[in-house]
């Protein structure tokens, strides 16, 4: 029995990703790294910022996200992400610019609890991926 | 009647105006291919959103707790309305359109003595509402400089939208846009966001038991204000491949116009020229038989 399912990964401007042979994901989940195999419970979850991975054959693809939903159901994961980007050819500057921009955000007074989270998360992770 | 020389002119005039408006509706079908297509591709995204806070909705048992974005303020007094209209001008009725269908509504709201706030996106909207409605605009927006409809602009307008809603500026939040169906029909159409409407039908028809990680009111209260902005962004790309092809067939009349005043000015044109050579001929031979 083949251990594939699909998966879909739409922005608002456009389907970013279709596929339907992929073994295995992990997912940023909100609350943990969350890994999805074929004939998982119908599942709704959201996102914090950080790294699809995404197995299919012998590939790994990675993708960074900023926030974003996932659903599971039937066999089909759809992930909803306002943006998201290819680390393979991501480019540097960018990536410096975002950095950046999310620590002038965390910088602001009044933010509560769980944003300060999500933004210290995003800085972490997208330092973590200008390094290499 | 017109002498020969200021015929000429009006011919010419005629014939440049013609040119602007061909080349702006050239302009204006390779905008609205694009902008379709842009507005076909976001499809996925706002269906599966609208299908997964369906699901959401509808496994939340306790309707009283459950976020406000979802079930309104539980008051019906303020009424925000978001009318999306273009920036540039000479596009046919499509402004016209949208603002007849608000204000209609506006017509409405105040007949049943509730308030009335206006948030325009779009500078033509604002210019049209502005000579009745001043005092209800309580925001303009404009995205004049960006080129294309992005999210990021949607999600501006959205996060706006959200702030007022927390400060419990408005209790319904409605938007104003027109739906692209086909180049010559653009349907206008009112919807509203907050509290979200969810129709019966569509509502039965998920009855999948979902797990949530974290709890659903969580979910929600995370994905409620990212939907506005995704409504707000559908409303943005369907506005702006109505705005083209709206503008394209409005050209595309003008167009067609001009050709039949230049022929018809062609046809003065000849006319008098042929009575003046006439006339000549005419003062001509009488003189030279008088001799």
């Amino acid at each position: 029995m083949s251990e594939q399912f699909n998966l879909e990964i739409v922005s608002p401007e456009k389907s970013f990703l279709k596929k339907d042979d992929v073994t295995e994901v992990v997912v940023p989940a909100f609350e943990g790294e969350m890994g999805i195999l074929k004939d998982h419970i119908s599942i709704i979850s959201f996102l914090k910022p950080g790294i699809i991975k995404v197995l299919s054959g012998n590939e790994e693809e990675k993708f960074y996200v900023d926030d974003g939903i996932v659903e599971f159901k039937d066999n089909t994961l759809s992930i909803l992400t306002s943006n998201i980007f290819d680390i393979k050819n991501s480019d540097k500057t960018k990536i410096q610019e975002m950095i950046k921009q999310a620590e002038s955000d965390l910088s602001e007074q009044n933010l509560d609890d769980q944003k300060k989270f999500i933004i210290s998360q995003k800085v972490e992770v997208l330092k973590s991926l200008s390094l290499n | 009647m017109a002498s020969l020389d200021d015929l000429k002119k009006r011919i010419s005039s005629v014939k440049s105006t013609q040119k602007i408006t061909k080349a702006m509706k050239m302009v204006a079908a390779s905008k609205l291919r694009r902008a379709q297509e842009s507005a076909e591709k976001g499809r996925p995204y706002s269906d599966k959103m609208n299908n997964i806070i369906l699901n959401l909705s509808n496994s939340i048992t306790d309707k009283e707790n459950s976020p406000k974005l979802l079930v309104g303020s539980g008051d019906d007094k303020v009424h925000l309305c978001i009318v999306m209209t273009s920036d540039r001008g000479l596009c046919g009725g499509f402004n016209t359109n949208i603002i007849k269908k608000a204000k209609l509504y506006f017509q409405k709201i105040l007949d049943e003595g509730k308030i009335l706030k206006i948030v325009t996106v779009g500078s033509k909207g604002y210019d049209q509402l502005k000579r009745i409605y001043k005092e209800n605009i309580i925001e303009k927006i404009s995205f004049k400089e960006s080129k294309n409809v992005n999210y990021f602009d949607a999600d501006k307008v959205g996060k706006i939208i959200i702030s007022k809603f927390e400060k419990k500026e408005f209790d319904v939040c409605t938007i104003f846009y027109n739906q692209f169906k086909n180049v010559i029909t653009q349907i206008p159409q009112e919807q509203q966001i907050i509290p979200l409407k969810t129709t019966e039908s569509e509502a039965n028809s998920s009855e999948d038991n979902y797990e949530f990680e974290p709890e659903e009111d969580e979910i929600l209260n995370n994905l409620l204000p990212k939907n506005i902005s995704t409504q707000i962004f559908k409303a943005m790309l369907e506005n702006s491949a109505s705005e083209q092809g709206s503008r394209m067939s409005a050209m595309d009349n003008a167009t067609r116009n001009a050709g039949e005043m230049v022929d018809k000015l062609t046809i003065q044109y000849n006319r008098s020229r042929q009575a003046a050579i006439t006339k000549e001929l005419i003062e001509i031979i009488s003189g030279a038989e008088s001799l």
